[in-house]
């Protein structure tokens, strides 16, 4: 254990510091300074601010990287953390760019603070290893997401986006707490580690079970998989296409990985004679449950969807079902494929509804009629958008692709001479190929319908296109080199 | 010397890049510019066919020569690894032919011919790759590259129904490859997940039970691509609906890698799938003799269906069901004269199908536009495009297994193996040969020939033009000279055949 | 010595030709027709030369050329000719300049017929040429192929169905032709026809065969015989034996008259070639086992046609039922040779007669056959298509050159003295004769119906009262004349010196004789 005098504390917290004070001056500058400048001068001013913070962060992290596991695990920083905490900072940089163009709102500084927050939440998350802290995380990322749900004012859509996940977030968060309690309560300890060693070689204890279906629950909900992912679509639908964007991006990213970590930390002790192991924890035949219902619902739920950005949702709970394949076999490889597969998914899904924005703001909505023709009128937003269904889908050489197989491939190496799991993955390989039937209904709109026929080019920005141009090659370069990802992972 | 004689085979890899480069080429051009982007795709298929031809020549023993292996994913294993054999390279050439006639049969691609071309070259590209790659994972990257320009090609630029056939098409090829993929990555963790290599894992025993079922998954999974009966019926709807160059390479390139992928990839991995299971069922006693009995029943079912076809495309589409066929029987028969046989048919047949596809839909329906048989009858075309029915009629006397053209070697091959293996199937096989000859005499006499006595004019017959002309020539030139010189592709197919890859599945000897 | 390939060259020669006419624009009239005849001639000039060339002191191969061509399948490139050999050649580039002429009037596609007409004369060299099953099959392919596009495109009214039927038979016949090569090549991995006479005289064939293809109870002979039947069924047709005829009438009469006299001067003859080059040497055991069987056949033929001819109104079907009748003289000839065996010198000189009668019956109804045929196609040329039986008469009146020649021709077919059809005939009479008394006998009733044919026609067109309609009808022009000349010659030459031919054909058919002793 390192010292823990508050000045050396102070120092291994200094990435998130720096978010959460750039997410201060932001508010400020905006309050103060600008009150009466446009609204895209403030978007772009705050913009740059946001990102020359979360990019000092970064500089930060990458210059000075520490190890640190204290407080019984309140904070855990391992080679890994920084990566991921990297990774959610690029994603929120993105997704404020893309942001720059929107109108929904006056509120600027209140928006892109709130954006910074949930980042300094989602840092703190997943670098904790104690309940408590995980906890908190959680909830203050959940309070940034429901205001930023509900940010566009003029919209009841965005309102009710905003109630009914709150309403869902609420209870979770209590089923969690209730899941949390029970385990402090039975083991003494918030410390995930610490929990594992206490309940190691117990015999079962229905309260445990109890706590560790709550926890399932808790989690269930946060990252939306079938059967607690009724809020998904309709946030999906009705939130600012940003605030949707982060919260199936880099809030899914954060919420997946820390799920992992109590899931296979935490619990990783009671175990139980395997179907397919000699022994294995008890919650994964649940979570398997889980995942396979996800992936079959999500993806054949997809296939009805008229509105992109539902379609998106549903494609995101199929996504969580994917990636809970790496919980069922949680084994160090599944776990960095995991994170590669969550990371490139989040990646992809910004670069989608970055373009959904432009065509809602546009076009005026995000139905698949809206989107007829596209090709025509936006070539390069096309392209982009053809890159980011194809990853979803998981063609390669994009991201989606590796990113799948690697998941896979770990699946079924958690039991290389029996193919434990081989049915998880044939089910997931075929609904794999069952998105690409949406996903293709999506292309079609943009390359092969005609478009309206008073239809003219439409304009988009020269940020929105370099950003969304990033992405694309950001999601195809994953995909051809994933090593570059990989190789830190 | 010996560097500097593998220095050519280097190039190979130029194959996909040229490709590749094309249509990042063609996405850089003005919009407008319909004429360069024609000489762009013209170029970058012509490109890759000159640099398949000379390493074609300069490669005469057939042996694997690696082009490139560097280590691409090295925590799992991955490279990034192209190597050929003779295999590869007949398919190589395969492709380089068809895909430079293709080029000559869309010359009057007018309407979004910038993404036509960029599509086709993407597609070309994959096909390239599947047929260079030794790593399997690459193998399948480019697999999958190929199919999804598919969807587009036929679905924007393709004709009755294309949207559903285009969606139809995708997704056969998709839950095929999801059967390879499943497959593969099963046989990766097997092997200790340490590589992807194809020899590398080729040599691994594979326990028999997992022989047993993952060999007809990978196997389907690329049969359905192959045409394989009874997951055939894309193929038909597929090629009617797609433009002529997409038809053409699906027929001609598309079809070869669902072949290739079973030679290559199926059987070599899990040679044991195909032993005798021990029991019968149905008097079929392993999965070669399931599959044999399916290529049998696909060339006799899709000849005869042909047969009956109104739609003068569906008569071609099912007659690409027969043929592959042939090409699955021949893999099936595991003897050195048949598996030759099956890799001389995906060549014959991929020029011939590509032939036949170019005259109905560039010669004959661009002009007519009209496909029917019973309204072609009315025509009498071999009077005002006499250059489309000599070429029909050589095509199809080619494709029915006149001798001298590359069919005839290439069936006749195949039948021989099987004769050894399953002397019944041969037999029937020699009749699908027979209700082949019936299908094409049909469709020839009513597309061309016609009843109308006194001649009927239609006035409005573009004669065939210059570019139509050479695409023509050169498949032509291709069928006749490896009908009448095989051995230009057979010297170097059989010692690629003989080459340690093949030694689970040769047991010792052929 | 001279090295160039002389038989690969002269079957490339009209290759080129078609070719080259194929690239001609099809709306020039003139251009294919004499370049087509020039190919023809340069073709004839090489055989020529071949024939001159030839050493007639043996029946042994000549002019061979080996090379390996696919090891694979045990193909090589082998051709070579005989006495048989070299005579049909000769044939074939007697009638093909013949075809060509009697096409002079042809306008619709020239260019796409002459270049049809020139490869058909290379199937019909090719597949008198090679020695191989591999390449000698491509060649008897290609000349059905244009052979059927030719009655199609060309034809007359009933031309569909005649084409097809004609395709159908024909192609039916080589793939059983096929089917037991390949089943051949299964047990004996030879392609090679001498190669394959050596193993069938050393008594390896039917072992090897039955070995491979055990298939139940049948014994070794019966498998030999199966694949004796399917082998001798693309050459029946081809030929064509009773009941295997039936589409060679209407084929004859719908195709236009210059294809016709390439079908029945050339191509019919490719049937008996296939039986005296291939069945005879490699099947003489089954030849005999089915002898009593095709005699009777070929005896049917002979009678049966003959008498068809005689019901008969329209010309062309007359002289194709006639130039069936001819062909089943070949056949009997041919058959009653097969019957015997062992070293009887008396046997010997009656098979060696029937042999060369055979062989000289081939190219002389080859020769009267085709020139019958331009007649008809200068006939139709005057009267505008029409060739019916009771449409002339007296013709003799206002066309005596033409009704002369045309006679000529006529008594050659029905076979006097003198002309070239008697000696042929007179020899298969007199070889078959000893050898197979009965049915020699009995096809001696279709040589009186075949008189009485000929007779009519020349007494119905040639003589009688004029009809009204042909009061104008004109002579042969000098033009027609000179081209008719040579045929007319040769038919005078051969009847009068029949040694020409005979002693180029003898030692071949000798050699064949001294095969059979086993």
């Amino acid at each position: 254990m390192i010292a823990t005098t508050y000045p050396a504390l102070f120092r291994l917290i200094l990435p998130e510091t720096i978010v959460a004070a750039t997410a201060l001056v932001v508010l400020t500058v905006d309050l103060v300074l600008m009150r009466d400048a446009g609204t895209r001068l403030r978007f772009a001013i705050g913009a740059l601010i946001s990102c020359i913070g979360c990019a000092g962060s970064i500089a930060l992290m990458l210059i000075a990287p520490q190890q640190a596991n204290i407080f019984d695990g309140i904070l855990v920083i391992d080679p890994q953390t920084p990566l991921i905490q990297i990774a959610l900072l690029v994603l929120t940089i993105l997704m404020i760019l893309i942001s720059i163009e929107s109108t929904f709102t006056k509120h600027v500084g209140e928006y892109l603070a709130l954006v910074l927050f949930a980042a300094t939440s989602m840092m703190f998350l997943v670098s904790s290893q104690n309940l408590l802290l995980i906890f908190i995380s959680l909830e203050l990322l959940s309070l940034s997401l429901y205001i930023l749900a509900a940010f566009d004012k003029r919209s009841a859509q965005s309102a009710e986006a905003s109630l009914k996940y709150f309403l869902f977030g609420a209870t979770s968060a209590a089923f969690m707490l209730f899941g949390f309690s029970l385990v402090y309560g039975l083991t003494g300890s918030t410390n995930l580690t610490q929990i594992a060693d206490a309940t190691k070689g117990r015999p079962l204890d229905p309260l445990l079970i109890a706590a560790i279906v709550m926890t399932i629950i808790g989690f269930g909900f946060k990252v939306a998989a079938v059967p607690f992912h009724f809020w998904a679509p309709d946030v999906y639908e009705g939130a600012p296409p940003v605030s949707a964007a982060l919260i199936a991006s880099s809030s899914k990213v954060a919420g997946i990985v820390i799920f992992y970590q109590v899931m296979v930390i935490g619990f990783s002790g009671v175990e139980t004679p395997g179907v397919w192991k000699d022994h294995m924890p008890v919650w994964v035949p649940a979570i398997a449950c889980l995942a396979a219902l996800s992936m079959v619902l999500g993806n054949l739920v997809a296939i009805r969807q008229a509105s992109v950005r539902r379609l998106l949702a549903y494609s995101a709970i199929a996504h969580v079902g994917y990636m809970l394949l790496a919980l069922v076999s949680h084994t160090e490889q599944s776990f960095s494929a995991l994170l590669y597969y969550a990371l490139t998914y989040a990646l992809t899904t910004i670069g989608a509804f970055g373009v959904v924005a432009v065509v809602e703001a546009k076009i005026g909505g995000d139905k698949l009629s809206d989107f007829s023709g596209l090709s025509r009128r936006a070539p390069v937003l096309s392209f982009c958008m053809l890159i980011f269904m194809l990853s979803l889908a998981g063609i390669p050489p994009l991201a989606g692709f590796f990113g799948k197989f690697y998941i896979f491939a770990a699946a079924l190496a958690a039991a290389p001479q029996t193919l434990g799991l081989l049915w998880l993955v044939i089910l997931a390989i075929a609904m794999s190929a069952v998105s690409l039937y949406y996903y293709l209904q999506v292309l079609k709109r943009i390359y092969i319908a005609d478009p309206p026929a008073d239809a003219g080019p439409i304009q988009v920005s020269v940020v929105s296109q370099i950003v969304l141009c990033l992405i694309a090659f950001g999601v195809a370069l994953l995909g051809c080199a994933p090593n570059i990802l990989l190789g830190r992972l | 010397m010996g560097h500097l004689r593998f220095g050519i085979l280097i190039m190979l890899a130029w194959t996909i890049y040229i490709s590749f480069l094309g249509v990042l080429a063609l996405l850089l051009l003005p919009k407008a510019s319909v004429r360069a982007a024609r000489i762009i795709a013209l170029i970058a298929t012509v490109g890759g066919l000159a640099v398949t031809l000379t390493a074609f020549a300069q490669q005469k023993s057939g042996t694997i020569v690696t082009v490139v292996r560097i280590p691409w994913i090295p925590s799992l294993g991955i490279e990034y690894h192209l190597a050929a054999d003779g295999i590869s390279l007949t398919l190589l050439l395969l492709t380089g032919i068809v895909a430079t006639a293709g080029i000559f049969f869309s010359w009057n691609i007018e309407h979004r011919a910038k993404e036509f071309f960029a599509f086709y070259l993407v597609l070309i590209g994959g096909v390239y790759g599947v047929f260079l790659s030794f790593d399997l994972f690459l193998l399948f990257v480019f697999y999958e590259i190929a199919i999804i320009p598919k969807y587009f090609l036929i679905a924007i630029w393709g004709s009755t129904r294309r949207e559903y056939a285009a969606m139809k098409l995708v997704l056969y090829s998709l839950v095929g490859s999801a059967m390879v993929l499943i497959g593969l990555i099963a046989a990766y963790v097997l092997a200790g997940a340490k590589t992807m290599n194809l020899a590398d894992l080729a040599q691994f025993p594979f326990p028999i039970h997992f022989q047993m079922w993952a060999f007809p998954l990978v196997f389907v999974g690329f049969g359905i691509l192959a045409g394989l009966w009874p997951f055939h019926t894309w193929a038909p709807t597929g090629h009617v609906a797609a433009p002529t160059a997409a038809s053409m390479l699906l027929a001609g390139v598309v079809m070869k890698l669902g072949a290739y992928g079973c030679l290559r990839v199926a059987m070599v991995l899990f040679p044991r799938g195909l032993d005798a299971w021990g029991f019968y069922v149905l008097g079929l006693g392993s999965w070669r003799d399931v599959f044999a009995l399916l290529a049998l029943i696909g060339i006799v079912y899709g000849a005869m269906v042909a047969l009956v076809q109104k739609d003068f495309k569906f008569v071609i589409g099912y007659s690409s069901v027969s043929h592959m066929g042939f090409v699955l029987l021949g893999l099936m028969t595991l003897t050195q004269t048949g598996l030759s046989g099956a890799v001389l048919q995906i060549f014959s047949h991929g020029i011939l199908a590509g032939l036949l596809f170019a005259v109905v839909g560039r010669m004959v329906y661009d002009r007519t536009h009209t496909r029917d048989l019973d309204e072609l009858e009315k025509i009498n075309l071999y009077k005002f495009i006499p250059f489309a029915a000599v070429t029909f009629v050589v095509a199809s006397m080619a494709s029915i297994g006149l001798p001298g053209f590359s069919g005839f070697v290439a069936e006749l091959q195949v039948l021989i193996g099987a004769w050894r293996a399953f002397p019944l199937y041969a037999i029937v096989a020699g009749i699908g040969i027979m209700i082949g000859v019936a299908y094409t005499w049909r469709a020839m006499q009513k597309a061309f020939i016609g009843k109308a006595e006194s001649g009927s004019q239609h006035p409005s017959l573009p004669p065939i033009s210059i570019p139509e002309r050479i695409g023509a020539i050169i498949l032509i030139g291709a069928s006749l000279t490896i009908g009448l010189y095989p051995q230009l592709i057979l010297s170097r197919i059989i010692p690629a055949l003989n080459s340690p890859l093949f030694d689970g599945l040769r047991k010792g000897s052929w | 010595m001279n090295t160039l390939p002389l038989i690969t060259t002269l079957t490339a020669v009209p290759l080129i030709g078609a070719f080259a006419i194929l690239g001609v624009n099809s709306q020039n009239k003139k251009l294919p027709r004499n370049a087509a005849l020039i190919f023809s001639f340069i073709a004839l000039a090489l055989t020529l030369i071949v024939w001159h060339r030839f050493n007639s002191s043996t029946g042994d191969l000549q002019f061979e050329e080996l090379h390996t061509w696919i090891p694979a399948l045990g193909v090589q490139y082998h051709v070579g000719i005989d006495g048989l050999g070299l005579l049909m050649l000769l044939l074939a580039a007697i009638v093909v300049p013949m075809s060509i002429a009697a096409s002079w009037q042809i306008q619709e596609n020239a260019s796409l017929y002459f270049s049809l007409i020139l490869f058909l004369q290379t199937g019909l060299i090719g597949t008198f040429t090679a020695l191989n099953f591999f390449h000698w099959f491509i060649f008897w392919e290609l000349s059905l192929i244009p052979a059927f596009f030719l009655i199609r495109l060309w034809g007359g009214p009933q031309r569909a169905s005649a084409a097809t039927q004609f395709f159908v038979y024909t192609m039916v016949g080589s793939i059983a032709l096929l089917l037991a090569f390949l089943a051949i090549f299964q047990c004996t991995g030879v392609f090679d026809f001498i190669s394959l006479t050596d193993l069938a005289r050393n008594g390896q064939l039917i072992p090897s065969l039955a070995g491979k293809l055990g298939w139940h109870t049948l014994g070794p002979q019966q498998i030999t015989m199966i694949i004796f039947c399917c082998a001798s069924l693309g050459f029946v047709v081809k030929v064509p034996l009773i009941p295997f005829h039936t589409w060679l009438p209407s084929a004859y009469a719908e195709a236009p008259t210059g294809t016709t006299i390439l079908l029945t001067g050339a191509m019919s003859k490719m049937g008996v070639y296939g039986f005296l080059r291939i069945l005879f040497p490699i099947f003489f055991v089954e030849m005999r086992s089915a002898r009593t069987l095709l005699l009777w056949l070929a005896v049917a033929t002979i009678v049966l046609s003959a008498y068809a001819a005689l019901a008969q109104k329209d010309l062309k079907r007359i002289f194709a039922y006639s130039s069936i009748n001819h062909l089943g003289y070949c056949m009997l000839g041919m058959i009653s040779v097969a019957g015997f065996h062992g070293e009887s010198a008396a046997f010997s000189a009656d098979k060696a007669a029937a042999l060369n009668g055979v062989m000289l019956q081939m190219f002389n109804h080859g020769l009267t056959a085709a020139t019958l045929f331009w007649f008809v196609a200068l006939l139709e040329k005057r009267t505008g298509g029409l060739r019916g039986l009771n449409d002339f008469g007296g013709l003799r009146k206002v066309a005596p050159v033409f009704c002369g020649l045309m006679g000529i021709a006529l008594f050659s077919s029905l076979g006097l003295p003198g002309l070239n059809g008697f000696i042929g005939e007179f020899l298969i009479f007199r070889g078959a004769f000893p050898l197979a008394t009965w049915a020699t006998a009995l096809a001696l009733l279709g040589l009186l119906a075949t008189a009485i044919v000929i007779l009519t026609i020349l007494q119905r067109v040639f003589s009688g009262p004029l009809n009204e309609r042909w009061q104008n009808f004109p002579d042969l022009t000098i033009g027609e004349r000179l081209a008719l000349l040579p045929p007319i010659a040769l038919m005078f030459v051969l009847g009068i010196y029949p040694q020409l031919v005979l002693g180029v054909i003898n030692s071949t058919a000798l050699k064949i004789v001294q095969q059979m002793r086993y």
